[in-house]
């Protein structure tokens, strides 16, 4: 049962094959099972999740309309808010938080019909390339749990490449969806910046976050954005425009698409079993009709510093909230108004967390706002104004998303900027807020790879298009992990 | 050495919105602590603010007032400190790019001295919370129900030379936020609060002064005083040969006296940088004349034209227009009793004001509204009552809902005008004050008082006084 996608899972489900009840227990049953060596939820709901299959099933048998996601079980990353239920983003600051609200995106799968089984774990606030920074410990890779599943929706990506859930929701900064999804060998994509509302999305950077969802196929992710997408009048970042349904247009040919591909991105630092890799992917996508141009990306290479400027600015304000004040953690018998606020902090944040306040904070600071975050702000118009260009010539980019496949636990951890550089081909995406997909093409010694595609604003439905026809001519995404 | 003081005054005016600038919590003073703060208000984790659209109407009508600067592209911004008060860990609010840019407020002096102040810009941004120590013993408090307030900081150019100066201008920025709606003015609920920068240069020196900020002010006598306090301090300072420390100073009201709160080395650096959850407001010339359209008559106008139509005096015009409500009082009743404007004037500023101050009432809850009172105005006007008789009635209008015409016909009270009446009245009153008539008429005109008494008693009050006098003293002749 665990080996179907969400799409087949509603078929059964449909036709009575077996019911929500019996599909939730099994997974449920498997994720325990499972989750001991993956430790890819932080949170298993049972209780909620098997109630709420009783009532779906009842609510089938009854008949009348129901959501397009009714009765099927997917798992939420941790940093959304879900009331009544814990929601620690990996943090031990939040590790007893129980938001009294829901995220939007929460919301909306919900009255889709879909079930939550729990939440995934994550990189603590989604900081992180390899889950290796969760309060609640490190996830592994399905694949070879000696690896990472990457980061920092790593538990979703873990989850649904173990199959021990179809779907999950993710975020993405600077490719927490697409580069875990390359690593757990599934499918992830991150819409364009203000598809998908940021309300109660815990939020990390919030000039660069957009929730999006990892899942087998690109036909499954379809079916989980058709409910994540739309304009929310609580987020003004959201973007006012008509809902698409990205399932109806799966199936068109994609003969005389225009695909570029950056000569940046195949340029040194990129493994070469992976550049072969995207060489077969490129052919298959030729035998579909696709045409191949090369382009130029120039600013390619200033996209990490800026990144790790703008983001960790961000966060710095962004995490201030956390002072021990209101809720999360507070230290034991604060002095005064600074212990309470400096050791509630320094206990409640992990490392990488730390590091990235810091680094944020000093490049806010008087003196040097203008060479870092303007600058980096400048550096950032100049990245997005190289994608218009593409675009200007071609319907897609086309490239890797990551420069290798899963590295091993504890490989990266003492260096961050070769953790970093493992973001080098997402970031550009977050930096110009384009929609970019991640699909699995191939593997390098039994670890998955994954090929990136970014399209232009608001293209989700042509990017998932294009993903599903390769998917219908490659078997690469239906692989489990033995 | 002649010392020249430089003033500037930053205002925070808080806006009359129902509900908060980045949420849907209303902003009722007065609540229950926390009752009026939701997720947003309490910086709850994943939660975002979205702007409230009168917030910007309000700031742009402001704009219009001052004929100011507007902003079309104007950005919000966060300024990064902590505080227990302070939800978010930081305020939203604006920096380099305010909604409201440089403007000018004319202000009038007590001596008639027209002044012009210069404004530097007015932005949009968040109140904190409030920090409650009293009720607690060895903690303290938060209360978010302020968290959240639209507030307007209007910053004026350092253009004013004296604590008076200072007073007059924040007097105006007073009245004419009241004028245009866009707040209450209640300078004790906090709703109109203003910090000055005070600094002192000798007197023909092109250069600043080091200047120290004063919070805390919350009442115009207040302001006068610490500003007057905060002068002769740093001219003690500088004439003793020290140097004035830049610093924000806190008035203490109890003692009258200015006290260090922190110094310019203390102060935050706050990292201003552009919020990312808000995306900057663009103004379209649509909306601002739409918005113009709306402007009631700024107050400098009304009162010009009061005293060219209507010929009231400078003093009088001015009282009139103060606030806008007065003035609409006024007109209401000029217009609708056929008085004269002096009649209907010194009827407001005089016996209407004396009793909703005595009873702590704000005109729009007066009692008598200007309907009612007009009837008054228009009976004394038509002569049917006096003046006296006037204040009488209104004492019972004002106690229960009859209008003038009632209280008179129930009272008997119209005004005895029919001369042969009153001559009636006068020759009775002679004839019973044999002696005095003898006095007055050998020379004690002082008399003519009491024959007035006399005869306005027989009347109970009713006789016309113009027709008394004249009749009388014809008959005293006699």
């Amino acid at each position: 049962m665990h080996k179907l996608t969400l799409a087949a899972m509603q078929r059964s489900l449909e036709s009575g094959e077996f019911s929500s009840v019996e599909l939730c227990q099994y997974l449920i049953e498997r994720t325990k099972q499972h989750n001991e060596t993956l430790n890819a939820f932080i949170s298993i709901t049972e209780e909620q999740a098997l109630a709420k299959a009783k009532a779906a099933d009842e609510k089938r048998s009854a008949g009348g309309t129901l959501g397009s996601l009714h009765g099927l079980p997917i798992a939420h990353k941790d940093i959304f808010c879900t009331a009544g239920v814990r929601t620690s983003c990996g943090s031990k600051m939040l590790e007893s938080f129980v938001p009294p609200y829901n995220a939007t995106v929460v919301e909306k799968l919900d009255s889709a019909g879909a079930i939550s089984l729990g939440k995934t774990n994550m990189d603590e606030f989604a900081m992180g390339s390899s889950n290796e920074n969760s309060f609640f410990g490190v996830v592994r890779n399905p694949w070879d749990t000696e690896r990472v599943p990457g980061g920092s929706s790593g538990g979703s990506a873990a989850a649904v490449g173990g199959r021990l859930v179809p779907a999950c929701t993710g975020t993405d900064t600077g490719g927490s969806i697409r580069q875990p999804a390359a690593f757990c060998g599934i499918t992830g994509i991150k819409p364009t910046y203000g598809r998908v509302s940021r309300y109660g999305m815990i939020a990390f950077a919030s000039s660069l976050d957009q929730g999006g969802p990892l899942a087998a196929s690109a036909e499954d992710c379809a079916m989980l954005l058709n409910e994540m997408a739309g304009f929310d009048p609580r987020d003004s970042t959201s973007i006012d425009r008509d809902s698409e349904d990205y399932t109806a247009t799966l199936n068109q040919p994609i003969k005389g698409m225009k695909i570029g591909l950056p000569k940046q991105y195949f340029e040194a630092g990129l493994d070469d079993s992976i550049a072969a890799l995207l060489q077969q992917a490129i052919k298959e996508l030729e035998h579909l009709g696709a045409e191949f141009v090369d382009i130029e990306l120039r600013n390619q290479h200033l996209a990490v510093p800026a990144y790790y400027i703008v983001a960790p600015a961000e966060c710095s304000s962004n995490l201030a909230r956390f002072d021990g004040v209101r809720y999360g953690h507070r230290c034991e018998d604060p002095k005064d108004l600074e212990d309470l606020y400096k050791r509630s902090r320094a206990e409640g944040f992990g490392r990488e967390v730390k590091r990235r306040i810091l680094v944020g904070t000093y490049a806010l600071s008087a003196g040097y706002y203008d060479a870092f975050y303007v600058k980096a702000q400048k550096i950032r118009s100049l990245i997005s104004q190289d994608f218009s260009q593409a675009f200007a010539d071609v319907d897609f980019i086309l490239g890797p998303t990551t420069p290798s496949p899963a590295f091993k636990v504890g490989e990266k951890t003492s260096d961050p900027v070769a953790m970093y550089l493992n973001d080098i081909y997402t970031i550009p995406a977050n930096l110009a807020g384009l929609p970019g997909i991640s699909v699995p093409c191939g593997d390098v010694g039994g670890l998955p790879v994954g090929m990136q595609l970014v399209g232009n604003y608001f293209d989700e439905a042509r990017l998932l298009n294009v993903a599903h026809q390769y998917q219908t001519v490659t078997d690469w995404h239906t692989r489990i992990p033995g | 050495m002649q010392w020249e003081t430089v003033i500037g005054l930053e205002i925070h005016a808080q806006l009359a919105t129902r509900s908060k600038i980045f949420s849907a919590s209303s902003t009722q003073y007065g609540a229950e602590p926390n009752t009026q703060a939701n997720a947003v208000d309490l910086g709850m984790p994943g939660v975002l603010p979205v702007l409230n659209r009168e917030a910007v109407h309000m700031a742009i009508k402001f704009a219009l007032a001052t004929d100011a600067e507007i902003g079309k592209h104007n950005v919000f911004a966060r300024k990064n400190y902590f505080y227990p008060d302070l939800p978010k860990g930081y305020q939203i609010s604006q920096m380099s790019l305010p909604i409201v840019g440089t403007g000018t407020v004319t202000v009038e002096l007590d001596d008639g001295e027209i002044k012009e102040v210069g404004l530097t810009r007015a932005h949009l941004e968040e109140d904190a919370g409030k920090s409650v120590h009293e009720e607690f013993h060895d903690a303290t408090g938060v209360d978010l129900n302020r968290a959240g307030t639209p507030l307007l900081e209007i910053v004026s150019e350092p253009d004013m030379r004296s604590a008076k100066e200072a007073v007059a201008y924040a007097r105006k920025i007073h009245s004419l936020v009241r004028y245009i709606e866009i707040c209450d003015g209640n300078m004790q609920e906090g709703s109109f609060r203003c910090d000055a920068n005070v600094s002192i240069r000798p007197v023909g020196q092109e250069e600043l002064g080091t200047r120290s900020e004063i919070k805390n002010v919350n009442s115009f006598r207040f302001l006068e005083r610490a500003i007057n306090f905060e002068v002769e301090r740093q001219i003690d300072i500088l004439e003793g040969g020290g140097e004035v420390v830049q610093e924000t100073r806190l008035y203490d009201a109890d003692n009258d006296e200015t006290r260090s709160m922190r110094s310019k080395e203390e102060a935050n650096d706050y990292r201003y940088f552009p919020d990312p959850d808000l995306l900057p407001v663009q103004i379209e010339d649509e909306l601002i004349e739409s918005l113009r359209s709306g402007m009631p008559e700024l107050p400098d106008v009304r009162r010009k034209r009061f005293i060219a139509d209507f010929e009231l005096s400078e003093y009088d015009a001015g009282v009139m227009t103060a606030d806008r409500r007065t003035a609409d009082y006024f007109e209401t009743v000029l217009d609708k009793s056929g008085a004269s404007a002096k009649l209907a004037c010194s009827w407001i500023s005089g016996e209407l004001f004396s009793r909703l101050n005595k009873d702590g009432v704000e005109l729009v809850d007066s009692p008598v509204d200007a309907a009612r009172f007009s009837g008054l105005v228009a009976r004394i006007h038509d002569n049917t009552i006096s003046g006296k008789i006037g204040k009488d009635i209104l004492d019972k209008m004002w106690a229960g809902d009859d209008d003038v015409d009632a209280i008179i016909d129930k009272e008997g009270l119209r005004q005895i005008s029919d001369t042969s009446e009153i001559e009636k009245m006068i020759d009775d009153v002679i004839a019973a004050n044999p002696d005095q008539l003898a006095e007055y008429r050998s020379g004690k005109d002082k008399l003519l008082a009491y024959f007035v008494g006399q005869v306005m008693k027989a009347s109970r009050g009713k006789a016309n006084p113009g027709q008394l006098n004249k009749l009388l003293q014809e008959k005293l002749k006699a």
